[in-house]
């Protein structure tokens, strides 16, 4: 089969490809580009370990073809750190708040809460469970992950973070 | 707007097969396209349900016509007593729409209950009534709104109602290079009340059952009334005798009881890991006795 070139900006780097038209968006990711942060999970479109940022919307690159990227602007969990380097207030959130225990779901638990945090950036307690319900964590039972991303959420806002009390 | 893990179906996901991509940018072209293409195309809103698929080998389309770079087919407007809406809207677009939340409430409360974030992201409307797919949340919403789809075909445009559409399990009334581009809504009487209620196991899950109303009430007694069923039969279901039933009366507790008695009679659920039939048909009367009320309680007058 014929490929198709794709051009789309991926954590701000403008990149140029050739692609099979059957290539799903996360198998083109980690595979031609090397961002292996995004994982595989499912493939089913059910766990969110796949979830990059897609011209502004969390999508689940396990159920997206890279053709129908072309042209996209695309941030994974490698482009989410500051620009100096440090961590972003959400990787700060999962590290201080043990928001992972095996880390796999950890890329696309940080990419879907950036967009909500981006839509929302100071989400309840049962926003942030809505917002993240497409993305499965079989270790943690997902209570530090909430907390995590309160921390970030009261970290973009300047304001001191309070863990509720349990 | 997900299939059923691969497990269930004895399966394993795969790559999908090849296709040539195709990414027209008007309606007519995309027309045009399918109709030369015949078998071999198909179009792709999307993705969500046809990908899966296609990963499952269940679907192995030799053409894929992507709509999303048709901007005719995105977004909502009014247009006199209707509100038309693109096929391309997606779920996420229905839910943050001003106009939409004010006049049509439940599409919003609906779409909020379909499948997850990420895929209402991408999940388009247009797919989900179009696909035939019984799981479907909007199929019945619109049957219970009476709401028309457009479609444009190799002969030119025409309109099919949502009552009308639906002949089986991913059997609709759309022919072969037929592409659905917009849903033409009648926007309901001020005042008017509604409610989908949707018993699931789990967020993303299809309905175990659900039930859409909308009802209009005048002096304390039905005025009219709506009613739709999800996921209860190989179609979604509009449940026409259940409303008469309830129109006149002040939803007391025993009209309730016989209007649900007829909406379960017209409900032949698959037996499935959501419940055997009679349990599924049960919980219809039961998404349907809640929505009732909560309809009720919304509506004014």
């Amino acid at each position: 089969m014929a490929k198709s070139q794709v051009a789309m900006k991926v954590n701000g780097n403008a990149v140029e490809e050739l692609v099979e038209p059957r290539t799903l968006l996360i198998h083109f990711l980690r595979e031609q580009l090397n961002l292996t942060g995004p994982h595989i999970g499912c493939e089913t479109s059910h766990c969110g370990a796949c979830t990059v940022d897609l011209d502004g919307k969390s999508v689940k690159s396990c159920t997206v073809f890279a053709v129908q990227a072309n042209g996209a602007d695309i941030r994974t969990i490698e482009g989410m750190a500051n620009a100096d380097g440090t961590l972003h207030a959400l990787q700060e959130g999962f590290r201080e708040m043990h928001g992972l225990q095996c880390g796999f779901c950890t890329p696309g638990m940080i990419t879907r809460a950036y967009r909500l945090l981006q839509e929302n950036n100071n989400p309840s307690e049962e926003e942030i469970r809505y917002g993240i319900s497409g993305n499965l964590c079989r270790c943690t039972g997902y209570q530090n992950i909430v907390k995590a991303i309160q921390y970030a959420a009261a970290k973009i806002n300047g304001v001191p973070f309070q863990e509720a009390a349990e | 707007m997900t299939v059923d893990p691969p497990r269930a179906q004895g399966r394993m996901p795969v790559i999908p097969g090849s296709f040539s991509y195709h990414r027209p940018t008007s309606v007519k072209e995309a027309v045009g396209l399918l109709a030369t293409l015949g078998d071999d195309g198909r179009a792709l809103a999307g993705g969500h349900s046809l990908i899966p698929m296609m990963k499952l080998r269940l679907a192995t389309p030799a053409n894929l016509v992507d709509l999303a770079g048709i901007a005719e087919l995105k977004g909502a407007r009014a247009d006199g007593n209707d509100i038309v809406i693109g096929a391309m809207t997606t779920q996420h677009d229905l839910i943050a729409s001003d106009l939409l939340t004010a006049k049509i409430p439940i599409l919003r409360e609906t779409s909020l209950q379909i499948a997850d974030p990420q895929v209402r992201y991408v999940g388009t409307l247009g797919g989900n009534v179009a696909n035939g797919d019984p799981g479907n949340d909007m199929p019945a919403v619109m049957m219970c709104l009476n709401a028309a789809y457009q479609v444009t075909g190799k002969n030119g445009e025409r309109r099919i109602a949502a009552r009308q559409f639906y002949q089986g399990a991913y059997f609709t009334a759309l022919e072969p290079g037929d592409v659905l581009t917009a849903i033409r809504i009648p926007v309901p009487a001020a005042g008017h009340g509604s409610a989908y209620e949707k018993l699931k196991r789990k967020i993303g899950d299809y309905a175990t059952a659900a039930a859409a109303v909308v009802l209009t009430m005048k002096g304390g007694k039905v005025e009219s009334c709506s009613i739709g069923l999800t996921n209860v039969a190989e179609t979604p279901l509009w449940a026409e005798e259940a409303a008469k039933i309830l129109v006149g009366s002040a939803l007391d507790a025993a009209t309730v009881k016989r209007a649900v008695a007829a909406a379960e009679a017209i409900t032949a659920p698959a037996e499935d890991a959501r419940g055997p039939a009679q349990y599924r048909t049960k919980m219809a009367g039961v998404m349907l006795t809640r929505a009732l009320a909560r309809a009720k309680s919304l509506a004014r007058g």
